[in-house]
C-alpha cells in the first residue's frame, strides 16, 4: 500500500490556489459576504446598544449584542469553513475534471486532505481581515476571547470537514444535481444549531436535536464566555466527541459513496 | 510485474504474450441494460489495439473498467499484472489517458495543469519534463495560456501532453483526434506512433476513425451490444470479410454481415 504523498497533496493544493490567483473577484468575494454580514450585525449591534443606553439597561443587552456579532462571525467560519471544501470539490466538477484525478495516483484520503487544507486557506482568507474589521468599527475582539477562539474553531472546522466530505461524496454517486445541496445543508442545520438563541430557547422536545450538533456547543459555549465568563471545556470536548463521530461517518459516507460511483459507472460522465 | 499469459484469439490459436491488459470475463450491467458480456482479452505489451464498435457497443465502459473507474459486475481486468478493482493504485503511476469528454481546468494556464499532473503523478524534474514534452508536441507559444482559451486543436494537443506527462506504460485513448480537422489529426498520430516507437508503450484506444485504427493498429477488437464479435489484425480482418478497408468491414459487422 503507497503511504499518504505530502507531494500529490501539494499538487492539489497548488492547483486551487493557481485558481484562486487568477482571479482577484474570487478572493474579494471571500472577504465580501463575511464582511457584508459583519457591518448588517455590527450596526444592529450599535443600534440595541444606544437604545438600550437610553433606557438605562446598558449592560444588559451590551452583552446580549456582544453575543450575536461573535455568533455570527463563528457562524460564518462554519459556513466558509465548509464551503472552502465544497467548493473546492465542485471546481472539479465544473472542469470536467474529476476523471483526470481519479485516473492518476491520487488517493481518496490526499484528495480530501487537499480538500482540508483549502477548506482552512478559504476560511483564513475570509474571516482574518472581518474580524480585523469587527474590533476596528464595533470594537469586538474575537481574538481576546483568548484559548477558547481555538477550541471554537477546531470544533467548527471539524464538523465543516463531515458535512463537507458528505456532501462531496452525495455530489460524486449523484452528479450536479446534488450541487445545490452544497449551498443550503448548513442552512437546515442552522435553527438547530441554536446560534442567536440558547439552547432552552427550544421546544424540548427539539433540545436533543439540537445536544447532537457539534455547532451547538460551540454557540453555547461562547454564551457562557461572554455572558458568565466560565470557558466551558466540557462542552468543547462533548462537541469534540460528536465531532470525531460525525468525521468518521462522513468519511465511511464518502469512500461508500466513491465505490457506489465506480459501480454506477458514473465517475466518466462527471460534469456534463 | 508483467505477467506472461496465454492469449485464446477468436480462432483458437494460442500465443504467449506478455499481457499489458488482460481481461477476463467482463461484464457489466447497469440495471436491465448489458453494457458489456462475456468480455475476454489479452493486449500484448508494446502493442497498440483499438477497441472499435458503435454507438453503445461498449467500449467506453470496458475502457472505464480497465481504468477502475467502473467496477465490473463480474469479471477481472488487469494492468500490468495489478486487479484494477482491488490494487489500482499500485499502477496507476504508470498509466494515463486521454478523452475528449474529459477536460482540464480552464482557468489553469497549460504550464500550471502540466505542473500539477507532474506532482500528482510523481514526475521527477517536472520543469525538465515540461520543457521536453512542449517542445515535442509544440505547446510553447500557448504555455502560460490559460487552457479555457484555447482552440480545439490546441486542446487535444494539451491533453495528449497531459498523458504522456508520466511517460506512461499503458496509454489508455478515447477517441483522440475527435474533432479535429484532417492535418491536426495527422499530427496527433504521428505523435503517438512516435512515443510508442521510443517508449514501447502499449496503446488501447476506442475510435470512429477507420482510416486512423488501420494506420494507428496491430490488432482490432470488434464489440457489438457488449460482446465480442471479431478480433484480429485490421489486414486479416479486411481480408477475412472480402473487403478494401476496415470502414467497409465496420459495416458488415455493425449490420449483422458475417464475414465471407
Amino acid at each position: 500500500m503507497t503511504s499518504l504523498s505530502l507531494r500529490r497533496i501539494g499538487a492539489m493544493v497548488a492547483r486551487y490556489l493557481y485558481v484562486l490567483r487568477s482571479s482577484w473577484p474570487r478572493i474579494a468575494e471571500l472577504i465580501y459576504w463575511p464582511a457584508i454580514q459583519m457591518f448588517t450585525w455590527g450596526f444592529l449591534q450599535t443600534y440595541i446598544n444606544g437604545q438600550a443606553s437610553a433606557a438605562g439597561l446598558a449592560g444588559r443587552f451590551a452583552v446580549a449584542a456582544g453575543t450575536l456579532i461573535g455568533a455570527l462571525l463563528l457562524w460564518d467560519s462554519l459556513f466558509r469553513a465548509q464551503l472552502g471544501f465544497s467548493l473546492s470539490f465542485l471546481e472539479e466538477m465544473w472542469s470536467r475534471n474529476m476523471a483526470n484525478l481519479l485516473m492518476s495516483p491520487l488517493r481518496p484520503f490526499e484528495f480530501v486532505a487537499a480538500l482540508m487544507a483549502m477548506s482552512l486557506i478559504r476560511l483564513a482568507i475570509g474571516i482574518l481581515p472581518v474580524t480585523g474589521l469587527a474590533f476596528l468599527f464595533f470594537g469586538f475582539n474575537l481574538w481576546g476571547l483568548g484559548l477558547a477562539v481555538a477550541a471554537f474553531f477546531a470544533n467548527l472546522v471539524l464538523t465543516s470537514w463531515a458535512i463537507g466530505l458528505f456532501v462531496s461524496g452525495l455530489v460524486l454517486r449523484n452528479g450536479m444535481g446534488a450541487e445545490s445541496i452544497a449551498w443550503s445543508i448548513l442552512f437546515f442545520v442552522m435553527p438547530f444549531a441554536c446560534v442567536y438563541y440558547p439552547v432552552a430557547t427550544l421546544p424540548h422536545w427539539l433540545q436533543w436535536v439540537a445536544w447532537s450538533l457539534p455547532p451547538t456547543y460551540v454557540f453555547e459555549g461562547l454564551r457562557a464566555l461572554l455572558v458568565a465568563h466560565a470557558f466551558r471545556a466540557d462542552l468543547m470536548f462533548e462537541g469534540l466527541g460528536i465531532n470525531a463521530f460525525l468525521l468518521a461517518f462522513g468519511a465511511v459516507a464518502f469512500l461508500a459513496l466513491l465505490d457506489s460511483a465506480r459501480r454506477a459507472g458514473s465517475l466518466l460522465q462527471m460534469g456534463e | 510485474m508483467n505477467e506472461t499469459i496465454h492469449s485464446a484469439s477468436m480462432t483458437g490459436a494460442a500465443s504467449p504474450v506478455a499481457a499489458a491488459i488482460s481481461a477476463r470475463a467482463l461484464r457489466k450491467t447497469f440495471k436491465k441494460v448489458v453494457a458489456v458480456d462475456s468480455v475476454s482479452f489479452d493486449i500484448a505489451l508494446g502493442s497498440t489495439t483499438a477497441l472499435l464498435g458503435g454507438n453503445g457497443a461498449g467500449k467506453t465502459t470496458t475502457i472505464g473498467m480497465i481504468m477502475g473507474l467502473i467496477l465490473p459486475t463480474s469479471g477481472r481486468v488487469s494492468v500490468l499484472g495489478a486487479d484494477m478493482a482491488r490494487e489500482r493504485h499500485r499502477v496507476l503511476a504508470r498509466m494515463n489517458f486521454e478523452s475528449p469528454y474529459v477536460d482540464m481546468p480552464h482557468r489553469l494556464t497549460v504550464r500550471q495543469n502540466l505542473k500539477v499532473f507532474a506532482g500528482l503523478y510523481g514526475v521527477a524534474d517536472a520543469a525538465k519534463r515540461i520543457a521536453e514534452i512542449a517542445q515535442s508536441l509544440a505547446l510553447e507559444d500557448f504555455l502560460d495560456r490559460q487552457a479555457g482559451k484555447l482552440s480545439a486543436g490546441q486542446k487535444t494537443r494539451v491533453a495528449l501532453a497531459k498523458a504522456l506527462i508520466n511517460e506512461p506504460d499503458v496509454l489508455l485513448l478515447d477517441e483522440p483526434t475527435a474533432s479535429l480537422d484532417p492535418d491536426t489529426a495527422d499530427w496527433v498520430r504521428s505523435r503517438l506512433e512516435d512515443y510508442r516507437r521510443k517508449r514501447g508503450a502499449t496503446i488501447l484506444l476506442a475510435s470512429h476513425n477507420m482510416a486512423e485504427v488501420e494506420r494507428l493498429c496491430d490488432r482490432v477488437i470488434m464489440l457489438k451490444a457488449g460482446r465480442i464479435v471479431d478480433d484480429g489484425a485490421p489486414a486479416a480482418l479486411i481480408a477475412k470479410y472480402g473487403r478494401d478497408n476496415l470502414e467497409q468491414v465496420f459495416l458488415d459487422i455493425a449490420r449483422g454481415r458475417g464475414a465471407s
